[in-house]
């Protein structure tokens, strides 16, 4: 198998923050005026240097994604299976240490939540979990998936890191894409965020994008945690992750999603902060080197956050979205895995969309493919 | 001017529209009206197929002497663009097909050999195939055998606004070809799709340029006048640009001796 191992381990974090902190205005009104923009390019519109170049990039960003993407937001919700998890992850309400009633959907009640969604005109749902590789393992998903499947258009599943060949038999019964995000690059400080678990493996994380690329999916979802490390540095080696796995699966679409720490049961707070002009220049950056990118933002992002972004980058949207398993209609006190910021119901968020001149789309793709 | 005639079928305007990327669908309507155009394509992904008489996009499409062309974006090789296809048909009662193959998400650029596999599948089934191709002169004649309806050489990449970078090749594709020619994508000013009529393509299909301009009814507009202007031109017989000037004494001037 091909593998992200060789590429990663040629940069060093230290020597990638110096070029961060070091670029200057020049580099950074060189790499805007490029017409092929590099993954060094990248590296600099991260840079402090370019907060001074904030409004260029945004008009640049725009520019970009209306010409690939067009004036469209593509809804999608969350469904959250089990919040059972045998990992420790200090950041996360899910931690195995935080001692809550733990819940799995059954069959009947996936049910039941998928129908509050379709009410709610939900076509492209996202399907999630913890880690607890016993109860909630690739024979639950896969049977998670043949019940939704005659429902949505469009299945997301953001689970724990999985082999290829459990891969390839969720890709058949009809996965479309498949989220997984390393949280964060920096091997020492990702060990302690994750002392315990399957998850405390940095290297079989790492190359678990390889093993959806090999097992044929449509898109992988990528990403970093903000708030647990430099999010320049991290959201360096995200983009070093996908330029890699453009050229080696290069049949697959990529998406980003930028969450950032939000609050939860019994967790710390963020040792870095990301202010909001911080999550723009990035976002920015992101759609200036790679115009291809599907960018997603979530609902802990604030109203006011979420209202502005819309008509500059991003291209896909949840919305009234719950983070708990049943928390739609099922279970809703059961334990969610962070508090969502945007708690506007789905036809605030559409009408907001058509207000900015762009069209929420429900529906943009197909079970046949 | 002509019509052009596709399968019998005679359409009284060479420009046809794509229907993604409109910031809403009375846009998207109120701009397809302004073009005059007689076929619109939309992805058969963006429709609900079960519940297709109250898909809101399907009911914005519905306008008078506008046909809907199912486009098959989304698959990845022929298998996957023949049930999108059949499906189509089912769904909106129609025999005609966009053909698009891209299993490369990126720059959506058409897979050749899918493209020509599942066009000799779908001629066989009784579809109207429209495929979107490279600009290879080759294919387009390949796909003849296979019974195309016309061919869709590529001036640039989709959604890239570049123009006819392929000009060369559209113009020996217009020279060689049987079936119509309609230069789809990349087409990213009236200027462009004027050249295109210019040069003899049958038809152009725009979608980009009209959907994400400011005011895009005003664009669909333009758009309408540089086909016409491109075409009639065309007709009229532009005259032959010469690169240099004629000697004075010119080597055959021996003859006249």
């Amino acid at each position: 198998m091909q593998s992200f191992h060789p590429a990663f381990s040629q940069y060093d974090w230290q020597e990638i923050s110096a070029r961060i902190e070091a670029a200057t205005p020049m580099a950074v009104q060189q790499a805007l005026s490029k017409r092929k923009k590099s993954l060094d390019d990248f590296l600099v519109l991260l840079a402090p240097a370019a907060q001074a170049f904030l409004e260029p990039m945004a008009q640049l960003a725009q520019q970009l994604t209306q010409k690939r993407f067009g004036k469209t937001i593509q809804m999608y919700a969350p469904m959250y299976l089990s919040n059972e998890c045998q990992n420790i992850c200090t950041y996360c309400g899910f931690s195995l240490d935080n001692k809550i009633k733990r819940k799995t959907l059954n069959s009947v009640e996936i049910m039941q939540e998928a129908m509050a969604l379709k009410s709610m005109g939900i076509d492209h749902i996202l399907l999630v979990s913890g880690e607890a590789n016993k109860t909630v393992g690739v024979d639950y998903f896969l049977k998670a998936i043949r019940l939704l499947r005659p429902h949505f258009a469009h299945i997301s599943i953001e689970v724990q890191p999985l082999a290829t060949e459990e891969y390839i038999q969720l890709q058949q019964v009809g996965v479309h894409s498949i989220l997984v995000y390393q949280e964060t690059y920096h091997r020492e400080v990702y060990r302690q965020y994750h002392p315990k678990g399957k998850k405390s493996n940095f290297d079989f994380r790492l190359e678990t994008p390889d093993r959806i690329g090999a097992a044929g999916l449509h898109k992988i979802g990528m990403g970093v945690l903000l708030g647990l490390e430099d999010w320049r540095v991290d959201s360096f080696f995200n983009a070093l992750h996908i330029d890699y796995l453009q050229r080696t699966y290069w049949q697959t679409k990529y998406s980003v999603s930028f969450p950032r720490l939000r609050p939860a049961e019994g967790i710390i707070a963020p040792n870095f902060i990301m202010e909001d002009r911080d999550l723009l220049q990035l976002i920015c950056a992101y759609r200036i080197w790679n115009e291809d990118l599907e960018l997603s933002i979530s609902t802990r992002e604030s109203e006011q956050f979420r209202n502005h972004i819309i008509p500059i980058g991003v291209t896909s949207m949840s919305a009234a979205s719950k983070t708990n398993p049943g928390g739609y209609t099922v279970d809703p006190a059961s334990l969610e895995q962070f508090e969502t910021s945007d708690e506007r119901s789905m036809e605030t968020i559409k009408a907001i969309i058509r207000k900015a001149g762009y069209d929420p789309v429900m529906k943009d793709w197909d079970t046949i493919f | 001017m002509n019509p052009l005639s596709i399968a019998g079928k005679t359409f009284a305007s060479r420009l046809f529209l794509g229907t993604g990327k409109f910031g809403n669908l009375a846009q998207m309507s109120a701009a397809i009206r302004e073009s005059g155009s007689g076929l619109v394509t939309m992805a058969l992904k963006r429709l609900s197929i079960s519940t297709a008489s109250e898909d809101d996009f399907l009911q914005a499409l519905n306008l008078p002497g506008v046909d809907l062309l199912p486009n098959t974006s989304g698959a990845r090789n022929a298998a996957e663009a023949v049930l999108a296809a059949q499906l189509a048909r089912e769904a909106l009662e129609t025999n005609w097909v966009k053909l698009e193959i891209h299993p490369d998400p990126r720059y959506l650029l058409p897979d050749p050999i899918e493209t020509l596999k599942a066009t000799e599948a779908l001629s066989k089934l009784g579809f109207v195939v429209m495929p979107y191709i490279h600009a290879d002169p080759v294919l387009c004649k390949r796909l003849e055998d296979a019974g195309t309806a016309v061919v869709m050489p590529l001036g640039a990449p989709i959604g890239s606004n570049k123009g006819l970078r392929t000009l060369d090749f559209l113009e020996i594709i217009i020279e060689q070809s049987k079936v119509p020619v309609v230069v789809d994508a990349g087409i990213g000013a009236p200027s462009d799709a004027a050249k295109a009529m210019e040069i003899g393509a049958d038809a152009v299909l725009v979608n980009t340029a009209i959907a994400v301009a400011k005011d895009p009814i005003g664009m669909s507009e333009a758009f309408k006048e540089a086909v016409i202007a491109g075409r009639k031109a065309f007709e009229s017989g532009l005259g032959a640009t010469y690169s240099g000037a004629i000697a004075s004494s010119p080597l055959t001037s021996f003859l006249l001796d």
